[in-house]
């Protein structure tokens, strides 16, 4: 499997994950390990900023292992999101950021029009930014001019399971992107995960679906496998589906008479 | 357009007896859907779903779970007042009741604040009565300056102000705002709150309209179970979630449970919530919606609390105090209501994490005020 290159790292892992949801960050450490991710990410808000050395979420991730991805879950405007990721990087010590804004907290979809602007301004600010959006081809080419590292399209609600309901829109994406596509949010089995990877997604990105496993650990294990294994049919140039159709009487035979 | 405008169409009694209509039939047929209504609601808090209650805890654990994992976020009351001008006849601080009265100064505010940051506590609900010329505006300002170094969340259970009266204490650090309708039966309403500005049925009702046209981030709404029927009472709660939630829809909302408990001077409970229903309750919101808190406080029981983490609640208290300046134990205000469960936090953290859940003290910055 061919390492991911995110501006100046290099990921061996093409499986991202997330913090939020475990029983406990004991349980969220061990899932974290099993699933071989080396980027993570955690929402500002649920962090002690202040206080970073005795978070309990930050004592568990060690920093060999894991690259800290500060999302802005939370913000409800592009000011707000700028603000929060400022923060961010001075508290956690990485200008790297997951730029979420969802101003519905109910469904938790992002808001393009914002997503838009701050990811312009952070970009002009030093961050390798990552923003969490619909799966919008356009939206995403708008977003490349601008100058993030990579786009987040959904597959489907964040949190939903329901896999990767935005397919059409997502293989566009893929087809046009020139920076690495990540697909985020909805993703809730490993067969979902092997999907966009066999799509030729860069990565995905997978929280819920392991967090909330009854047994998180060899769930995360399960997806590790699914992402290498849709990453290594892809590379290996998966057959493409064929349509085929069979006339019941040659339609060409009269060229022949 | 306002909520009012809606609710004006209903009429209680119809509704009551929709809901006291329903079958096993229809409980069923709401138990199997992926996506339900408010008829659907009025069939899961009906008496006919009684019998389905562990069927309900299962589908209504599966929803939480996916959507807030296996967490509970911890708050904390803190009473600034128990100054009041109005008579709620269930209310321990109700005009008429003799007892003391106090209304916290910035030195016992920051003692307060000490002792509960102490817990570990970083979310903090201020709770007063209605003094409007001692405790308005200003007052709440102030103090929201006072406390804003202190906690990353800060939310208000507070007499309902005027939008502009939010808009000015949002920038200071206000967060949330719970304001229950206690009931929302217009008769009964006036029963209970015969006098002073709370007597205004109306101007309570449209207080959620006024909190999202301010943008407060979270409104949290409720009744008092056991004023009227509460089956109706939550139906009507139900109807206004639906309603903010389709036109406010940047807001996050939360709903409490407060079953009425005795208070000193306090009228008897017209009804009275058995354990039983109050876990059908919690199903049913969350049968009904899977992204609303459900918040449930230090009046409920041990037993209780020990339990309704893993079937739906979201969001506890522990360790509360309700009375001013309760946590410095430096005054001797009455309490509002007596609080059942008197474990500590770190107790109650403790029974949670025991069950394989993690506890959230903080899930909000201030960045984002």
């Amino acid at each position: 499997m061919q390492p991911l290159v995110l501006r100046d790292k290099t990921f061996t892992s093409r499986l991202f994950t997330g913090t939020g949801k475990f029983s406990s960050p004991a349980l969220m450490r061990e899932a974290l390990l099993a699933s071989g991710s080396e980027l993570v990410t955690t929402a500002l808000k649920r962090i002690d900023i202040r206080h970073t050395d005795d978070d309990n979420i930050l004592t568990h991730l060690d920093h060999e292992q894991f690259s800290l991805l500060p999302n802005t879950s939370g913000a409800r405007t592009a000011r707000e999101a700028v603000f929060a990721a400022q923060l961010a990087r001075e508290a956690l010590e990485t200008h790297w950021l997951k730029l979420e804004i969802h101003p519905d907290p109910k469904y938790l979809l992002p808001d393009p029009i914002e997503t838009l602007q701050a990811a312009e301004e952070l970009v002009k600010l030093g961050f390798v930014v990552l923003p969490y959006i619909h799966a919008d081809p356009v939206l995403c080419k708008r977003l490349e001019d601008v100058g993030v590292a990579a786009v987040m399209p959904l597959g489907s609600p964040i949190g939903s399971n329901g896999g990767l309901q935005t397919r059409d829109f997502l293989r566009i994406i893929i087809e046009q992107s020139s920076v690495p596509v990540v697909v985020d949010a909805g993703i809730g089995a490993p067969s979902h995960a092997a999907a966009a990877m066999e799509m030729g997604a860069a990565a995905v990105l997978v929280n819920t679906a392991i967090a909330v496993s009854p047994d998180p650990v060899r769930m995360a294990g399960a997806f590790r496998q699914a992402v290498e294994a849709g990453r290594t049919a892809y590379e290996a140039q998966l057959g493409q589906q064929i349509q085929q159709a069979v006339a019941s009487s040659p339609l060409t035979a009269f060229l022949e008479e | 357009m306002a909520f009012r405008d809606i609710f004006d169409t209903y009429n209680w009694q119809d509704i009551r007896d929709g809901i006291y209509a329903k079958t096993a039939a229809d409980v069923e047929e709401a138990l199997h859907k992926s996506t339900r209504t408010l008829e659907d609601f009025k069939a899961l808090i009906s008496p006919a779903a009684l019998p389905y209650l562990e069927p309900m805890a299962a589908e209504s654990s599966r929803l939480t779970q996916k959507r807030f994992g296996r967490t509970v976020q911890m708050y904390i009351p803190m009473y600034l007042s128990n100054e009041c001008q109005n008579i709620c006849t269930y209310c321990g601080f109700s005009l008429h009741n003799k007892i003391p009265r106090t209304t916290l100064t910035d030195e016992q505010i920051l003692r307060e604040v000490e002792i509960i940051k102490s817990y570990g506590y970083d979310h903090v609900l201020l709770v007063t009565g209605e003094a409007t010329h001692t405790v308005g505006v200003d007052y709440f300002a102030h103090a929201l300056e006072l406390l804003r170094p202190h906690f990353s969340h800060i939310s208000m259970e507070v007499q309902p102000l005027d939008r502009e009266a939010y808009e000015r204490l949002m920038p200071l650090g206000l967060s949330a705002v719970l304001v229950y309708q206690e009931t929302y039966h217009r008769d009964r309403y006036k029963e209970h709150h015969p006098k002073g500005k709370k007597s205004n049925f109306y101007y309570r009702l449209d207080t959620p309209d006024r909190l999202g046209k301010a943008g407060v981030h979270k409104i949290g709404l409720g009744v008092l179970l056991g004023l009227d029927d509460w089956r109706t009472d939550t139906f009507f709660t139900a109807l206004h979630l639906g309603y903010l939630e389709r036109t406010y829809w940047k807001t996050r909302y939360s709903i409490s449970f407060p079953r009425l408990r005795p208070a000193e001077g306090l009228a008897a409970p017209v009804s009275v919530m058995s354990d039983r229903e109050l876990v059908q309750l919690i199903c049913a919101y969350r049968l009904l919606n899977e992204e609303v808190e459900l918040s449930v406080s230090t009046r409920e029981s041990e037993r209780f609390r020990n339990n309704i983490f893993r079937i739906g609640a979201t969001t506890m208290s522990a360790g509360s105090r309700t009375d001013p300046g309760g946590y410095a134990s430096e005054l001797e205000a009455l309490e509002q209501f007596e609080v059942s469960d008197e474990r500590t936090p770190q107790q109650i953290a403790h029974m949670i994490t025991s069950q394989g859940y993690d506890v959230v003290w903080k899930d909000w910055d201030p960045a984002f005020n």
